[in-house]
């Protein structure tokens, strides 16, 4: 098992990618926090699956994009496991609309969740992570954040600022064994990408080489690969898991 | 004052590698003994667990010497 003994906290992991973070985690021999913000019930679910693995699960509420509720959270989670190995930063939501129609609560609520809530969750683990001179940071980012997306100013911008975020924690935290990089997936099926409209999805589909939707585990294993050993040379990097989208 | 600046210094030569008779109160952490910023954040965190403090990240920014470090925790002890 490549994360036998660690602990993971994933963000927003009661449905969706973030889930399947979750379990694919476990299944690779991880205890998991199981972060969520509104949905409790899926949380327990989630939780439930990582239990039936055979690993340990905690659910813990937080509004990512709220400093006071991440602190707790990570004091929790800290409480509860003793430590943080992994944090996987992927809560996220989308507001979309045209940038001429885009009015200013859809633009702060897609950026305090998506971006801020990177930045306090990352501050606020990265102090026991120093402690323990070794963890793993992955943020979900988005691959429209590489490349643009008519609708979609607020969450672009917001994908776009967590990769220039992830590469400035990684230089930060290299030199205590921390590595910091983030995963920009293409088009993956989840109830977030069922929101967008039929055009979006049928244009979206020819630009994908592979020709293919996604798959929420088809992320989530490449997020075990980035907080196992294996990636121990990599930091600072952004990965496209796309079908080939963004080359 | 003598207890606080032991333990302040017990900690600084641990961290920073440096030898104790370095260590006086007018010393600059980054100046005189070698520490980068994030050196500082370190030893911030280090002091708030040998002191049972929370340190505000407006108040660690002030501390810049050694003299800084054993001023505040005095006051706040």
């Amino acid at each position: 098992m490549r994360l036998e003994g660690k602990v993971a906290l994933v963000t927003g992991a009661s449905r969706g990618i973030g889930r399947e973070i979750a379990l694919e985690l476990a299944k690779n021999g991880a205890d998991v926090a199981v972060n969520y913000s509104g949905s409790k019930e899926k949380a327990e679910q989630t939780a439930q699956e990582v239990e039936n693995l055979g690993r340990k699960a905690f659910v813990i509420q937080a509004n990512v994009g709220d400093a006071d509720q991440v602190q707790n959270m990570i004091k929790e989670t800290l409480g509860h496991f003793g430590k943080i190995d992994i944090l996987i930063n992927n809560a996220g939501v989308t507001r979309d609309n045209l940038l001429m129609r885009m009015k200013e609560e859809e633009w702060d609520d897609v950026m305090d969740i998506n971006l801020k809530g990177v930045f306090l969750t990352t501050k606020a683990v990265s102090r026991s992570m120093m402690k323990q001179r070794s963890g793993r940071i992955i943020n979900i980012s988005s691959i429209v954040g590489v490349m643009g997306n008519p609708g979609q100013a607020n969450y672009v911008a917001s994908k776009a600022g967590v990769i220039g975020l992830t590469k400035t924690a990684a230089k930060e935290l290299s030199s205590r064994g921390i590595t910091v990089n983030a995963v920009a997936p293409g088009f993956i099926e989840t109830d977030m990408t069922d929101k967008l409209t039929d055009d979006i999805q049928t244009e979206m589909k020819k630009q994908i080489p592979l020709a293919r939707f996604g798959q929420p585990d088809d992320i989530a294993k490449v997020v075990v690969f980035l907080s196992s050993d294996d990636a121990s040379y990599m930091t600072g990097q952004t990965l496209h898991v796309d079908g080939g989208m963004v080359m | 004052m003598a207890e606080v600046m032991d333990r302040v210094t017990k900690i600084i030569v641990d961290r920073l590698g440096v030898d104790e008779s370095e260590v006086k109160l007018e010393a600059s952490f980054k100046e005189d003994l070698g520490a980068d910023s994030l050196d500082v954040v370190e030893l911030v965190m280090e002091l708030e667990d040998e002191f049972d403090m929370v340190i505000s990240d407006e108040d660690a920014e002030k501390i810049g010497t050694v003299g800084d470090a054993v001023n505040y925790i005095q006051e706040k002890m």
